[in-house]
Order: structure tokens, then C-alpha cells, then sequence
């Protein structure tokens, strides 16, 4: 055992000094360099100031903003400081609670909605801090959105449509509307129409 | 399940298997002391290493020196981890000022990174500063994935000796699997996830103002910082209104290229491979998806190549796929078939393509359930145990798949090195069970399986199963235990369940509900993540001792082949009956029962 305790402790010391110290310098210089804008987390700048990051959902319960994923995370709503998922069980009384709280949030904000919610708007997302929505819960919201903005709903579905990404190579993951610029384009839209 | 769903799959185990051929052939002549081309600049490196640890790289070690130096090598590391954390709050790169780690948690994250199981009792940007993470987490990322490369190494080097008393050299198994398979993958890894928009800086985190002001309730507290109670002893609640967001950020994307490639699989944030700055698109997902599951397949290829018959790796290989395909096609089914609660509700739980449908409930827009399900049974077959979904909040049958692929050993594909390692094993007791069948001895790849080998497989196999069995006993029926559950009924003891089996057999992933950040789990759990890893090890080395001092016999008709779909039936049947006969009662009474109840309605 005594006599590999040299080349351990001098194996731990340089293998740290190469994949705890060179390694991520390596990587986060050709980061900087290769992907300036991604490695520094996709921040969202209007005007010079962060207004977010593009890959980090905000919370929204105006009904004049599109509304995202429920967020599960402590002691608000998209804390991205403390990501977390609810971690309830399916047959859990809480999600029940929730789920039906929801339901009848949604269902007060436009009464004459009359088609079934999706059900990614009534679950909370893993992260707590999910950026997307799917395209079926985003337009279920287009006419509380256009209604409450005075727009028509054909502008409102034109500029969900622009924020839709499909599946990657038309193949990978799913469709996905990005609720945090679509809601900037929507005020960015009024600014539009009020110099006109 | 749909077309878009069966292609996603179909796409992703092509891959897989596409690359894992070139990498497995790549790593063979590593492992043979062949040199690569491309890489010949990094023998100076790799040589002066060994200078500067006195190691003489021709020299041979036996097991159990073999198994010393593994033991002290990973100690060392074990401490270093420990010591990182305790004395965080004084050191360097701790922008958040994070304090000193407690030391029941310190010693359960230290034996989790050091036993490549990175269990996550830790929250972490809530938890570690920058240098811990670096210095500590990403180092045993490396060290502990090259740990089980080594030990496999040895065990694939045995077979092709013949009366030797050497199984090769630990420093320089762990330093070639580090400088020639992880470290160039990494790199290579970590740029294409930044390119996706996985963050990757040392700078702080970012303060963002919110378009909508939060308002939200939290508990309010005392000027000596007690919570207050009001008169009925509950909570005071105090509104509060948030205008910013503080969106944490550090050098993720180094350390998740490592922990996908490596199986380790601890999170640089808290909830791991489903924020979306671990793991931001579908692109990002199916890069991580690959790694997870990419050294684990290949190491396949590697083996058949060094014993000489590349057949012999492919139904492995082949043994493990079939697995795998079977218990994901279950998972997928039963998230996609969903919760029945939310149709009662009156909610729109159909897949289209515009909706995922199915159960959402703690998964992420992006990776709907498709993705969801293909990584669940992924990083449970691979010891990985990162997760880009809420486990805990899957539908009962959803949740015993990543629970059942762990229990079974983490032999389907598992972890770097040790799903192999513990394969084989498998495969001396499947030789050994059918030799007893026909009255003949039993031998493997020209190797006599006799007493010791199966004593030695014996240990590994159960080591596991009793760890998690017994760990799941004493938590249930102590109150230190029941205290950490979350969710009520039986969903309680699937979490517990789940706890154990994830730290008796290195993997990683968790029902996050369970609170385990206590002493008493904290401790449990790492003893249990000591037992899987070592007492699996030394017993695998012992096993890599014994049949490369044995001398290698000609394959004669008595000889049960080891490479034909037979023996890939026998190889699976000997798996699935000792996964099923040891677990099938204690699965009953968790999802089995909360299935029954959920499709009942009640």
C-alpha cells in the first residue's frame, strides 16, 4: 500500500493540474472566442441593458404576455439562482390541487376559450426555468393576448408564428415557441403601431 | 407512439452503434500500447507524467497490487474532495461566496464523485463555488470514469494471458484512458455544446430585470433569522415582489461533456441535464444522449478486438441492446400514454405536432416525452444518472424502468468500464449455470470458470442487491428514514427504493423529491455507493488475476460458443432472473401497486 502513495498523490496533483485547471481554461477560452454570445449564456440585450437570456424563461401572469410552463421552483416562480422540478408523484393529492388551480386560472382568463388546455400549460417543467412553450399551448392563449392588446388575431398568430422553431433537422426534439422573446416582440409590436 | 417519436429512436441507437465501432476498435489499440497517429505529440506528455510519478511504465502489477494502487489512488482523491468542500468559503473562485460545506454532505459528495456515481445530495449553484467544482467534481469526473476504464482494461488483458502473474499497470491504464479517450472527447464535446448555448465563463452570475414583476409569498422571518409562527403556530407568509431575476452561470459545459462521456452524471446545476443551460436544445440533448452511452457500447468493440474475436464483444453488445430497446419502448408508452388524472380534468393530452401530450409533469417543452423517456432508460442502462426529466414525477410504470434498468447491475451498456467488467461477470455465471446444465466444465474465451472465479462473481453480484435491500429496509422503518420522503403512499417507498438502488449501484439519479441532504442519509448512502463501487472492484481484479495465471485451452465441441444468438439468450436470461428474483417483490409493493391505483382511478 506505502509504495503506491507516491505516484498516487503525484498522479492526483498533475491529473488535477490537466483536467481541473488546464482543461476548463482550455475549453472556456476557445468558448470565448468560438461562441462569444452562447458561452456567456445567450444574454438578451435591448437597448445596451440584459433584459434576459434567451434560453431562461421568465415568469408571466399578465394576461397582456403569453404565459409559459407553471414553474415549480422556491421562493418564486423561474428563480434561476435555485432551478428545481415539483417532484410530485402522479398520484399525488398536491398535483391534483395544482393542476385543477390552474385549470381554472386559465379558464378565467378567457372564458370564451372553449377548446381543451394543452397539457404542458397546467404541468410544471423540469427545470422550472423551461424558455419554451409548445405551438398548441401558445396559440391556445392567442385570443386572450389579442383581445386584451386590441390587435387582430391574425397579427397575433403571424407573430407566433415567426417565434416557432420546428423539430431540429425536422426530426429532433419538438416543436417549441420562445415565450420570452415572442412577449418582447409583442411589446416591441406596440411600440410599432404607436409611432405610426 | 408516433412516427416522429419510433424515428427519434431509431436514429439515435444508429448512431450509437455506428460510432461506437470506429471508437471501440480506436480504443483496443490503446489499451494494446499501440500509439495513435494523429495523437503522437501527446506521448511526451504521457511519458513525462511517469517520470514525474516514478512509475515504470513496462512494469507488470499484480492484482492485488494492482488493486492497492487503485484503492490509494482513489482515497486520495476521495480526501481531496472532501477537504475542497470544507474549506470552500476561504479559497478562490467562489464568486456567490458560497460557505463551507457541511460534513456529512462533504463526505457524501466526495464518495459519489470518487465512486463515479455523483449522486446529487448537493444543489449545485446553490451549494459549490466555481473552484469546488473544477478542482474537485470535474477532476473525479475524469479520475473515476478512467478508474473503471483501467479496471476493465485488466480484466480484457487477463483473458489473452496464459500462466502470467501480471494484469498489466494501473497508472498506466488510468493515464492513457485519461489522455487518449476522455480528455480529446471532452474537448471536442464541450465546444459542440457551447455552440448549442450550454454556458461556459467564469464570470458571475447575471442580474436580469424581469419584463413582469413577480409577486410571490415566502415565509417571513425573524430579525434573529427563525421563521415567524403566528398564533396557530403557522407560517407568517410576507408578500414580496421580485423585479429581477439572478440567472447562475458558470463553466458548465466542460464539466457536462466529461459527466455525459464518463457515466458520472452529477449536475453542475441543480436539476442537471433539463436546464437549459446544461442541455439547451434538442440538438444539445441528442450530443448528450450519444456520450451517455457511447464508451459503454464501444468498450464492446474494444473487448472483442483484444480477446481476439470481435463476435464475442458484438453479442454483448447485442445482449444489452435488445435490453435496452425492450425496457425503453415501455417507458416511452407509459409517459406518452400519460396520467389519467389530467384527461379526467378535461386536459388536452394528445401527442401531435404541435403538442407533446402525454405526462408533462416535470419535463422540458423542448424535449417533450420522447426525449424524456429515450434519456431516462439511457442514463439508468449507462451509470450516468443525469437526468433531463423529474423521475420522480413520471407514471408509476414510467419510474420502474430507469429503476429496474439500475437494478439489474447497470450491466445494460453501464457504466465506463464497470458495465462491462460487470457483464462479463455475468457472463462467467452464464457459462458456468449452462457447463453445469451438460455436465462439462465450463470455460469462457479459452478460460477454465472453476470455484474461485464464481465465488469472486458471486460477491459482485451481490454486493449490490444487498446494499440496496437492506439500505431500503433500514430507511423505511426508521424515522430519520421516513422523514425525507415527499410525496404521500407508496410513492414514498418508491423514493426510498429508488435512493438506495441508485447508490448501491453507482448511478446517480434520483426521485428528487426525497429530502437527502441529512446526516442520515448522507452517511447511508454514501457507505452504500463504497460497497457497490469497491467491493465490486477488487473482486473483478481477483477475478482478472485468476484467469491470467490460468493457461488458455483450445476451444474443443464441448464448448459452449460465446458468440451466437444462444448464448446472447443465456447471457440476457442470467441478467433479467437475478434482477427480477431479487427486486420483483420489492417493485411490487412500490410502482407496481401505484400503477394498479392509478389506472383505478383512485
Amino acid at each position: 500500500m506505502f509504495k503506491e502513495l507516491k505516484p498516487a498523490l503525484s498522479m492526483l496533483i498533475l491529473m488535477t493540474i490537466l483536467t481541473g485547471i488546464l482543461y476548463p481554461a482550455l475549453v472556456t477560452g476557445l468558448a470565448h472566442l468560438l461562441f462569444p454570445e452562447e458561452s456567456a449564456g445567450s444574454l438578451l440585450r435591448v437597448n445596451g441593458q440584459v433584459v434576459g437570456s434567451t434560453l431562461i424563461g421568465q415568469p408571466f401572469s399578465d394576461p397582456r404576455y403569453f404565459w409559459g410552463r407553471p414553474s415549480a421552483t422556491a421562493p418564486m416562480p423561474y428563480n434561476a439562482a435555485a432551478s428545481g422540478g415539483s417532484n410530485l408523484g402522479p398520484m399525488n393529492p398536491a398535483l391534483k390541487e395544482a393542476v385543477e388551480a390552474r385549470i381554472s386560472t386559465l379558464k378565467a382568463s378567457d372564458p370564451a376559450q372553449k377548446q381543451p388546455i394543452p397539457v404542458e400549460l397546467v404541468t410544471a417543467s423540469g427545470s422550472g426555468l423551461d424558455p419554451h412553450l409548445s405551438p398548441a399551448a401558445v396559440l391556445w392563449q392567442a385570443p386572450r393576448v389579442a383581445r386584451v392588446r386590441g390587435l387582430s388575431e391574425q397579427a397575433v398568430r403571424e407573430l407566433i408564428e415567426r417565434h416557432t422553431s420546428g423539430r431540429t433537422f425536422g426530426l429532433l426534439g419538438e416543436p417549441r415557441v420562445n415565450i420570452l422573446t415572442l412577449n418582447l416582440a409583442l411589446d416591441q409590436h406596440r411600440l410599432q403601431l404607436s409611432r405610426l | 407512439m408516433t412516427t416522429n417519436g419510433i424515428l427519434q429512436l431509431v436514429l439515435y441507437l444508429s448512431v450509437l452503434l455506428l460510432l461506437a465501432w470506429p471508437l471501440g476498435l480506436y480504443m483496443a489499440s490503446i489499451y494494446g500500447k499501440q500509439q495513435p497517429s494523429g495523437l503522437r505529440w501527446v506521448l511526451p506528455v504521457e511519458r513525462s507524467i511517469y517520470r514525474l510519478c516514478g512509475i515504470r511504465e513496462d512494469e507488470e502489477m499484480s492484482w492485488t497490487r494492482y488493486a492497492a494502487a487503485l484503492l490509494v489512488f482513489n482515497l486520495a482523491g476521495l480526501l481531496a474532495v472532501y477537504w475542497l468542500q470544507r474549506f470552500q468559503a476561504g479559497l478562490p473562485f467562489n464568486p456567490q461566496g458560497m460557505a463551507n460545506v457541511t460534513p456529512d454532505l462533504s463526505f457524501n459528495t466526495a464518495v459519489s464523485f470518487a465512486s463515479n456515481t455523483n449522486w446529487q445530495a448537493y444543489g449545485g449553484e446553490t451549494t459549490l463555488s466555481y473552484l469546488t467544482q473544477m478542482l474537485g467534481l470535474t477532476v473525479q469526473n475524469f479520475l473515476s470514469a478512467a478508474t473503471g476504464m483501467a479496471v476493465l482494461a485488466a480484466l480484457m488483458r487477463a483473458f489473452t494471458r496464459k500462466e502470467a502473474s501480471g494484469i498489466g499497470n494501473f497508472w498506466v491504464d488510468l493515464v492513457r484512458s485519461t489522455l487518449y479517450v476522455l480528455l480529446p472527447l471532452s474537448l471536442v464535446l464541450s465546444l459542440l455544446l457551447v455552440s448549442q448555448g450550454v454556458v461556459q465563463t467564469f464570470a458571475p452570475s447575471q442580474n436580469v430585470s424581469l419584463l413582469q414583476p413577480v409577486h410571490y409569498e415566502q415565509p417571513a422571518t425573524a430579525p434573529d433569522g427563525q421563521p415567524l409562527k403566528d398564533a396557530q403556530g403557522q407560517p407568517v407568509l410576507e408578500k414580496q415582489t421580485a423585479r429581477e431575476q439572478t440567472v447562475a452561470l458558470g463553466p458548465a459545459a466542460s464539466q457536462v461533456a466529461i459527466k455525459q462521456l464518463g457515466t458520472n452524471g452529477g449536475g453542475f446545476f441543480n436539476v442537471n441535464s433539463a436546464h437549459p443551460l446544461e442541455n439547451p436544445t434538442p440538438l444539445s440533448n441528442f450530443l448528450e444522449l450519444l456520450a451517455i452511452l457511447l464508451i459503454p457500447a464501444a468498450l464492446c468493440i474494444t473487448f472483442g478486438r483484444l480477446v481476439g474475436d470481435v463476435r464475442q464483444g458484438g453479442a454483448i453488445l447485442a445482449a444489452m441492446t435488445i435490453v435496452f430497446v425492450a425496457l425503453l419502448a415501455l417507458c416511452v408508452w407509459s409517459e406518452q400514454s400519460g396520467n389519467p388524472l389530467f384527461e379526467r380534468l378535461g386536459v388536452a393530452t394528445q401527442a401531435s405536432d404541435h403538442s407533446p401530450g402525454g405526462n408533462m409533469e416535470g419535463k422540458e417543452s423542448r424535449f417533450g416525452i420522447v426525449n424524456s423517456a429515450l434519456w431516462a432508460t439511457a442514463t439508468t442502462a449507462a451509470s450516468n444518472g443525469s437526468v433531463n426529466a423529474m423521475h420522480d414525477s413520471f407514471t408509476p410504470l414510467g419510474g420502474l424502468v430507469p429503476m429496474w434498468m439500475i437494478q439489474l447491475g447497470e450491466v445494460i451498456f453501464g457504466g465506463v468500464g464497470s458495465g462491462l467488467y460487470g457483464m462479463i461477470v455475468f457472463a462467467l455465471v452464464g457459462v458456468f449455470v449452462s457447463g453445469l446444465m451438460i455436465g462439462r466444465t465450463p470455460e469462457y474465451l479459452g478460460k477454465k470458470v472453476e470455484a474461485f472465479e464464481m465465488k469472486m462473481a458471486a460477491m459482485v453480484i451481490l454486493t449490490p442487491c444487498v446494499a440496496v435491500l437492506l439500505g431500503t429496509a433500514v430507511a423505511v422503518v426508521s424515522e430519520a428514514g421516513r422523514a425525507g420522503i415527499a410525496n404521500p403512499g407508496i410513492h414514498g417507498f418508491s423514493e426510498i427504493l429508488y435512493a438506495f438502488s441508485s447508490a448501491g449501484n453507482n448511478n446517480g439519479s434520483a426521485f428528487g423529491g426525497l429530502t437527502v441532504n441529512t446526516p442520515f442519509y448522507n452517511i447511508l448512502l454514501g457507505i452504500a455507493m463504497l460497497l457497490a463501487r469497491y467491493w465490486v472492484i477488487v473482486p473483478v481484479l481477483a477475478i482478472a488475476g485468476s484467469l491470467a495465471s490460468k493457461k488458455s485451452i483450445p476451444p474443443s465441441a464441448g464448448t459452449l460458443p460465446t458468440h451466437t444468438p444462444l448464448f446472447v439468450i443465456l447471457l440476457i436470461g442470467t441478467v433479467i432472473v437475478v434482477g427480477a428474483l431479487t427486486f420483483l417483490p420489492a417493485l411490487a409493493l412500490g410502482p407496481i401497486v401505484e400503477h394498479v391505483q392509478m389506472i383505478n382511478g383512485q
